[in-house]
């Protein structure tokens, strides 16, 4: 018994100063990321995605400056805090990314295939279109309030399915988005992990996508960050634009209402 | 010729910070792509920033720069509205020149 009581001391004082690296360690990145904030790499996204937006491509040759974003034709100012929302001419609730690809392909007459290409990015061999769009619209609704609509039956039906989707647990690891994100003080290596089921960690998280992932050299989009959340989840692919995808944003875009939106963030 | 550069200039106390944000890739020629050939040394090699046709800043750059590099550094002298122009070259013999007004 002795034996065993002494271990559990030992174990007591062994965690203690790790709990301590860690959350110095979590103050340290944050320091990291204020001292890149300066300078963030994503403003150059956001130049190109200007530049796409305003110049005329495709076979009709027009520019995105008639594209309806939620707010009328060719308002972008803010338009990114009320994504995704319900499209009456789709017919579909639509993310900005999903909402650009209709403009593209309505608009300038791309075809659907054309218009999808590259959505994540993958250096000067492989650049994005739809990611450098992303980051000139996520730019011009810095510091608008989140204010996602749940008023239509369908954006409704779209959180709902988020929701579901949030908490379902399947694939080889039996891992739901839930069982990272769902609990206080997660953390995946040395990375705090946000608890996106409440509304204070779902602000935190969503108002910072798209941001510059420094380890990767890339813009990454917050479709791209839950593409990547289902591979580490083991789950099958999340396909571009589909209404999973847009499912999943709808309900976590809606439970950061609210907060000021920050995008493009940078991070490590 | 590389994407354009975000050149932001602006008066601190009797000093001009100048802060460029550049788009390259800056492959070291350490890496090898998925077929194991080596991706071939890509990087800024020289950068200059001109003030009133006199050399404020003049850089030899080499691999350790990062990816889409971030330079920030101050001189003397400067007011608003003069023009400060910066110009790099890399090792293709590319280059890009960009200008901005100091605010």
């Amino acid at each position: 018994m002795t034996g065993v009581r002494s271990l559990g001391v030992v174990l007591a004082l062994a965690i203690a100063p790790a709990a301590l690296a860690q959350s110095s360690t979590a103050d340290e990145i944050a320091k990291y990321r204020a001292a890149l904030q300066d300078g963030n790499p994503a403003e150059l996204w956001e130049i190109r995605g200007e530049g796409l937006w305003k110049a005329p491509r495709g076979p009709k040759q027009v520019s995105l400056e008639r594209c309806d974003l939620g707010l009328g034709p060719g308002v972008v100012k803010g338009a990114y805090a009320r994504l995704p929302r319900y499209f009456a001419d789709a017919d579909r609730v639509q993310d900005l990314e999903s909402r650009l690809v209709w403009c593209m392909v309505t608009l300038q007459g791309f075809t659907p295939a054309e218009a999808r290409k590259n959505p994540f990015g993958n250096g000067s061999a492989a650049r994005s279109d739809l990611e450098a769009l992303t980051a000139y619209v996520a730019s011009e609704a810095k510091g608008v309030k989140m204010d996602v609509p749940l008023d239509h039956p369908r954006e409704l039906a779209a959180y709902r399915v988020g929701e579901k989707l949030f908490y379902y647990r399947g694939g080889t690891h039996d891992f739901a988005c839930a069982t990272c994100h769902g609990e206080e003080g997660k953390r995946i290596r040395l990375q705090d992990l946000p608890d996106l089921a409440t509304a204070e960690g779902a602000r935190a998280a969503y108002t910072t996508w798209p941001a510059y992932r420094v380890s990767q050299g890339e813009l990454r989009t917050f479709e791209w960050r839950l593409y990547d959340c289902f591979r580490q989840q083991r789950f099958p692919e999340l396909v571009f634009g589909s209404d999973a995808a847009i499912a999943l944003t709808v309900f976590l875009a809606r439970n950061a209402n609210g907060a000021p939106f920050s995008a493009p963030g940078i991070k490590r | 010729m590389g994407d354009p550069m975000k050149i932001r200039a602006a008066i601190v106390g009797d000093e001009t910070e100048v802060k460029v944000l550049m788009s390259h890739e800056m492959e070291t020629g350490q890496r090898k792509n998925a077929k194991g050939q080596v991706i071939p040394a890509w990087f800024i090699q020289n950068v200059t920033v001109v003030w009133k046709d006199k050399t404020v800043l003049s850089a030899q750059w080499g691999t350790a720069v990062s990816k889409n590099p971030f330079l920030s550094f101050r001189f003397k002298g400067g007011a608003k509205g003069d023009k400060v122009i910066v110009t790099w070259v890399d090792n293709r013999g590319d280059r890009r020149t960009d200008e901005a007004l100091i605010a």
